[in-house]
């Protein structure tokens, strides 16, 4: 063997000499390879953004959705793999309508999230398993207050004020904290959302997108759903104006942005 | 196969008396008060017409803030209690806090109306938890779920509905819903052959369950004519 780790990455339930598994690190890098997506708690409210990624230009909208309710209070935003986000989504509605038709009440988020996250995790534990190559953002507003949690492919669960995962993942966090979510309205951390979705977006290097924006909040009587279609417009333009401002300089990326941005509407 | 004789005669056998299941043709009344809920419940339960018990408990606890009363088949109530009591422990722990009493009154009822077939019992649901407040329901020998001001249930409780509805009041004192409890029991277990004994209540509140017993020497006295 040539180095420490070699041969240790063919079984997830393997453990590496050096207490490592590389079948979950695999797992998160098939995450970064997805659009970003972030969520921020805010004071009255919960805002999911992503930053969806168009495969081709022939592809209908909104057929390659990223954001889901799952129920009425509770949504979640994935980044990774495709046909896992689904059985995800899937898994996370089942345990929710479950638990209301048990015990009668709505599911609060973190049994919620401790429950998917059990799920991913049981697929990094047994050889005829593959880990789940998805980052789930779930959102929830209940008698709690708004929420936020992640999910990681390793199955570990944790609770967030504001969190990014996916391509842009560094860049997007580090704009989220120099903000207070906390103390915003979600009206405002729309715009502030959309605003780091567009421009952690290298529109050189990365695919055309597509902003996906969903909240549950005060104004939406606590339901998740996606952001209505002016408040949507109204903070697309936001973010366009203020990435404008940042970088007067750069003409041709700026076109290039309002070409994809006017598709996307 | 023995015919069906045109002319049995149904007698009374005082050892198939005992050995018949024992239930609690009972009286247990549950009302939502300013401060909690306040249970009550006789203290009856018979063999067929022998009193096996007579100073049973029908108040049962299934978690810190929630009780049930429970009227029917004595051993059926007691099984669906105990299944009741260990998912509430069980979800406390996953909440890690007070769980609801409508999680209480919906386990009941899923219980009740999935054996329906197999059960007798007719519960009544009550407690206080921190989003909702003092709570009442009623789960009826179908299974169904009723929230309610005030409920009462067992074979008393029809003999109490007249009076109930007249002195029942919203938003009542301790003090106005003992006196209300302990009056509407005494009535029905003086006209129910199937309740009497003493009256038990709970008051449930906020900071905590207190229990009290009234015996029968205590209990107000009504017309007996």
């Amino acid at each position: 063997m040539s180095s420490n780790g070699t041969g240790y990455d063919l079984s997830v339930t393997t453990y590496s000499p050096d207490g490592r598994l590389f079948q979950i690190e695999y797992a998160q890098k098939a995450v970064e390879n997805s659009g970003t997506v972030i969520g921020v708690a805010c004071k009255d409210g919960v805002v999911l953004g992503v930053e969806k990624l168009i495969e081709s230009k022939l592809m209908e909208r909104n057929s390659n959705q990223r954001i889901f309710n799952v129920d009425y209070h509770v949504g979640i935003a994935l980044a990774g793999w495709k046909p896992d986000t689904r059985q995800l989504v899937n898994k996370a509605r089942k345990e929710s309508q479950d638990y209301q038709s048990f015990y009668g009440t709505k599911i609060p988020a973190h049994v919620l999230t401790e429950r998917v996250a059990m799920h991913v995790h049981q697929a990094t534990m047994y050889w005829h398993l593959r880990p789940y190559g998805v980052c789930a953002l779930i959102s929830a507003y209940d008698e709690q207050g708004p929420q936020l949690f992640m999910v990681e492919p390793s199955g570990t669960s944790w609770g967030y004020h504001g969190c990014a995962v996916g391509k842009a993942k560094q860049a997007a966090r580090t704009e989220i904290e120099k903000l207070k979510f906390t103390e915003m309205t979600t009206r405002e951390a729309v715009k502030e959302v959309a605003r780091i979705i567009h421009l952690v977006h290298d529109p050189v290097k990365d695919k055309d997108f597509e902003l996906e924006l969903s909240w549950v909040c005060d104004e939406s009587k606590r339901v998740h759903q996606l952001v209505p279609k002016e408040v949507k417009e109204e903070a697309e333009q936001y973010a366009k104006e203020a990435n404008k401002d940042d970088d007067d300089d750069d003409d041709e990326e700026d076109e290039d942005e309002e070409l994809v941005d006017s598709g996307a509407q | 196969m023995d015919a069906i004789k045109p002319f049995d005669v149904v007698q009374m056998n005082p050892l198939k008396e005992l050995s018949k299941p024992h239930s609690m043709g009972t009286t247990i009344i549950a009302i939502k008060y300013r401060d909690g809920v306040l249970v009550g419940a006789d203290s009856r339960t018979t063999t067929g017409s022998y009193i096996a018990n007579r100073v049973s408990d029908k108040l049962t606890q299934v978690h810190e803030r929630i009780y049930c009363c429970r009227s029917g088949s004595a051993a059926d109530t007691q099984a669906v209690a105990d299944y009741v009591k260990y998912y509430l422990s069980m979800q406390s722990v996953e909440l890690g806090e007070l769980p609801r009493v409508k999680t209480a009154a919906n386990l009941f009822r899923t219980l009740c109306y999935q054996n329906k077939n197999h059960l007798m019992a007719g519960i009544l649901c009550a407690g206080w938890d921190p989003i909702e407040g003092g709570q009442v329901y009623s789960i009826p020998l179908g299974g169904t779920l009723v929230k309610q001001p005030f409920g009462t249930s067992g074979s008393g409780s029809s003999y109490i509905f007249g009076y109930c509805d007249v002195h029942y009041k919203d938003d009542m004192t301790l003090e106005e819903a003992e006196q209300f409890v302990k009056t509407a029991l005494t009535l029905a277990m003086q006209r129910d052959g199937s309740s009497g004994g003493v009256v038990r209540t709970v008051n449930i509140t906020k900071d905590g369950c207190e229990r009290k017993m009234v015996p029968w020497t205590e209990l107000p006295v009504f017309f007996e004519g």
